[in-house]
């Protein structure tokens, strides 16, 4: 076998979170409307302040069209033949964790998250969201102890309607984009957190969201507070069945630091992908945002290897002087996938910094593309920006983009670019096997070492699953 | 140990091997000499199994078996080891993982059990010493911005720790200045073993000041055109390589037959 041909077997890996889960789910007819949009707000019993902001932002949506500035192709999706709500029926109230349905549970296990605290890793506390709701948080009390909140989004606006009326769009309003206005009309679940001042969170916090029921729609909102001199480390991860139809996935996440606090946001994405010829797959259309007040530091990284078609810049708003933001970025496309990926860093405040590592894998047919925006308001005396986008192509079938915007409105400033582009060569791979590694332990090893500066960043615990992550959406090795 | 029987082999489709045959015994290190294009390191390229090169006739046996229908991966299990003229980078791979997996991959492949980290990094360090390697250069990339020389000690270094039965040296002395050469030759003879056989490849004559061959080849036009001991690098030195050029090379291979 040549090695292109062993390329292409190596590219051409099975999805493994591809299992449904049997499960009576409550669901709101297809369609949107106002009438759909009252219905998910009263079946969450939600206030009517809440009601009326996705009744703006409904309204507000209407006025928007798609964007078709993305450097992506899709066919029109019609979101009137979408269920914008779809919840697993409990069997009974939850009275504790103990009571999840087992069908759940066992979902989540096969997904290698129980939902047992005892079994789950020791210090990481997960909220569970199984399509339209949140069915589980782990270590909720313990995190209560130090005054933490951490809860589903539902439960936050039960029991926290103060903190979530402040901050619900304030970092991402209601109208920012398309996708960001339909997901604050509809929006169903997700996660909340609130680190008080100065506390240092002791443990992971965690959403893993999981897409289950067909022709659904997913448009969960986390909203992440860290108060002055607060800390928290947070991480998402997402699967999905394998499906032959393309599932809508709009979400939309907001940080927000305030002065002297640290929020350090991971992604590990590995919505389904599709098939190889691009059939079925998650569209994940997410605005995710977050404003820094002074010397607060939001950090970025994500490792995104699933979605059929990713759109999405993780964004950081330098408000306060002295604040930093980062964003740390592996995407790795195969098969059809399509890729247009970046950040975007505001410099409003003075001395602030930002570092942008982008490092893009296109294989099989995959189109990986960077888009970028460094901005240097008039007042960012002083400012600094460090941008640096890798891009790796795996055979010849496939293609990498970078777009780097930049506007720089004070002459202090500092910002740097640099762009390579390089190909797994013919002659690593020969190199690797006369040692005696085998073609496509290479491959992954080759791309590992790509990502190293990002999956560094990475909490532990994380970085070695986001590694083999990498190896397996190449790999054909998929137990 | 190595036989090869009237090798032919092209690349893109030019014929670059002509015919050749080379019998290397254990414990023996030929030197390889020629001319530039002479075909020396396609014949290293072709018996460590690199896909660019078409072998289109003759054979080729390691310990009686076919080598040309190994995979690299298995060929180098066999004890196989080319070390490369132009070794590649891995960027992000460090050096100590990369030689970690290899050797624990032919390990496996001989049915050995694999080294754990503080035993390999043991054995590691300790064969690093052989060509003065900076411990440093345990954690960085796989020749990630190595100068020319530290790539050639790194290529001695993989050599040590693989162990190799049959090790290949391509042009391991170019680009090395007197003092990184006296080095690496150094290593290189300090590998040498009674089981172990060498091929080294070298187009110049001053390598072999270091190393001292059992055998000498010269190549030319794809083949080999004649064969001696060390005196005949030493007149090569003196007449260089236009003097095989110059003679018909059937008439050197009939020389070459002659001497051995």
């Amino acid at each position: 076998m040549n090695d292109e041909a062993v390329l292409r077997e190596l590219t051409e890996g099975k999805y493994k979170y591809g299992f449904v889960t049997e499960v009576e789910s409550d669901q709101v007819p297809k369609g949107l409307s106002e009438a759909i949009i009252q219905q998910i707000s009263s079946r969450k019993g939600e206030p009517d302040w809440l009601l009326e902001w996705r009744l703006k932002a409904y309204r507000h949506w209407l006025t928007l069209s798609e964007p078709t500035w993305p450097n992506v192709h899709y066919p029109k999706i019609d979101y009137q033949d979408i269920v914008y709500y779809s919840a697993p029926k409990p069997k009974k109230k939850l009275g504790s964790l103990e009571e999840v349905d087992p069908e759940l549970r066992r979902a989540f296990e096969k997904l290698g998250i129980p939902l047992a605290e005892q079994a789950r890793l020791a210090n990481v506390a997960v909220d569970a969201v199984f399509d339209s709701v949140s069915v589980a948080t782990t270590f909720k009390d313990k995190l209560a102890e130090q005054g933490i909140i951490f809860c589903s989004f539902s439960d936050a606006v039960k029991h926290h309607p103060e903190l979530v009326r402040r901050y619900l769009g304030s970092v991402v309003p209601a109208t920012d984009n398309f996708f960001a206005a339909l997901n604050s009309a509809v929006f169903s679940d997700g996660s909340f957190a609130y680190i008080p001042k100065g506390v240092r969170c002791p443990m992971e916090l965690s959403t893993y969201f999981r897409i289950n029921a067909s022709e659904t729609g997913q448009f969960e909102r986390t909203l992440i507070v860290a108060d002055e001199g607060a800390r928290v480390s947070y991480l998402e991860g997402c699967t999905a069945p394998v499906r032959d139809e393309n599932q809508l996935h709009a979400a939309v996440v907001e940080l927000v630091a305030l002065r002297e606090a640290e929020i350090k946001y991971s992604t590990v994405q590995n919505w389904y992908p599709g098939d190889e010829e691009g059939k079925g797959g998650i569209y994940n259309f997410v605005t995710k945002r977050g404003k820094a007040a002074e010397r607060a530091k939001i950090s970025w990284t994500q490792v995104e290897t699933g979605s059929s078609i990713t759109w999405k810049y993780p964004s950081c708003i330098l408000q306060g002087d002295d604040s930093v933001g980062e964003f740390y970025s592996v995407a790795l496309t195969n098969h059809r996938q399509q890729a247009d990926t970046g950040t975007k860093m505001i410099h409003i405040g003075k001395r602030t910094r930002s570092t942008i590592v982008s490092k893009g894998i296109s294989a099989g047919r995959g189109q990986n593309t960077y888009r970028g925006l460094v901005k240097v308001m008039k007042g960012a005396v002083g400012a600094r920006n460090y941008s640096q986008c890798d891009s790796l192509l795996i055979g010849d079938r496939c293609g990498a983009h970078t777009f780097p915007y930049i506007e720089v409105k004070n002459p202090t400033a500092q910002v740097e670019h640099e762009a390579t582009t390089s190909k797994i060569g013919e002659d690593q791979l020969f190199y690797c096997r006369q040692r005696g590694i085998a073609e496509e332990d290479a491959v992954s090893m080759i791309v590992n070492g790509f990502a190293r500066q990002v999956l560094k960043e990475l909490p532990m615990e994380f970085a070695v699953e986001a590694q083999k992550l990498l190896g397996m959406s190449l790999e054909g090795s998929v137990g | 140990m190595l036989r090869i029987e009237g090798l032919k082999a092209a690349v893109a489709g030019k014929p670059i091997l002509h015919g050749l045959d080379l019998e290397v015994r254990p414990g023996e290190l030929h030197a390889l000499m020629g001319p530039n294009g002479s075909g020396k390191s396609t014949l290293a390229g072709v018996l460590a199994g690199n896909e660019i090169y078409e072998v289109t006739a003759g054979r080729v046996t390691f310990d009686g078996e076919d080598l040309l229908g190994l995979s690299p991966e298995k060929r180098a299990a066999r004890g196989v080891f080319l070390a490369f003229q132009y070794p590649v980078e891995i960027p992000g791979v460090s050096n100590m993982y990369f030689l970690r997996t290899a050797l624990n991959a032919l390990r496996k492949a001989r049915g050995e059990d694999p080294l754990d980290a503080m035993d390999f990094l043991a054995v590691a360090r300790e064969r690093m010493q052989i060509v003065k390697m900076d411990p440093a250069f345990a954690n960085r990339g796989v020749n990630e911005g190595f100068s020319g020389g530290e790539k050639k000690r790194n290529e001695i270094v993989q050599m040590a720790v693989l162990e190799p039965r049959l090790a290949i040296l391509d042009e391991i002395d170019s680009g090395l200045d007197i003092d990184a050469l006296r080095v690496v030759a150094e290593g290189v003879n300090s590998l040498r073993s009674k089981e172990r056989a060498m091929i080294v490849v070298t187009h110049y004559q001053r390598l072999l000041d270091y190393i001292r061959p059992d055998r000498v080849h010269v190549m030319a036009a794809g083949r080999i055109v004649t064969s001696g001991g060390p005196e005949l690098a030493l007149a090569l030195e003196e007449k260089g390589y236009g003097w095989i050029e110059k003679e018909p090379p059937q008439a050197l291979a009939a020389a070459g037959e002659a001497q051995r």
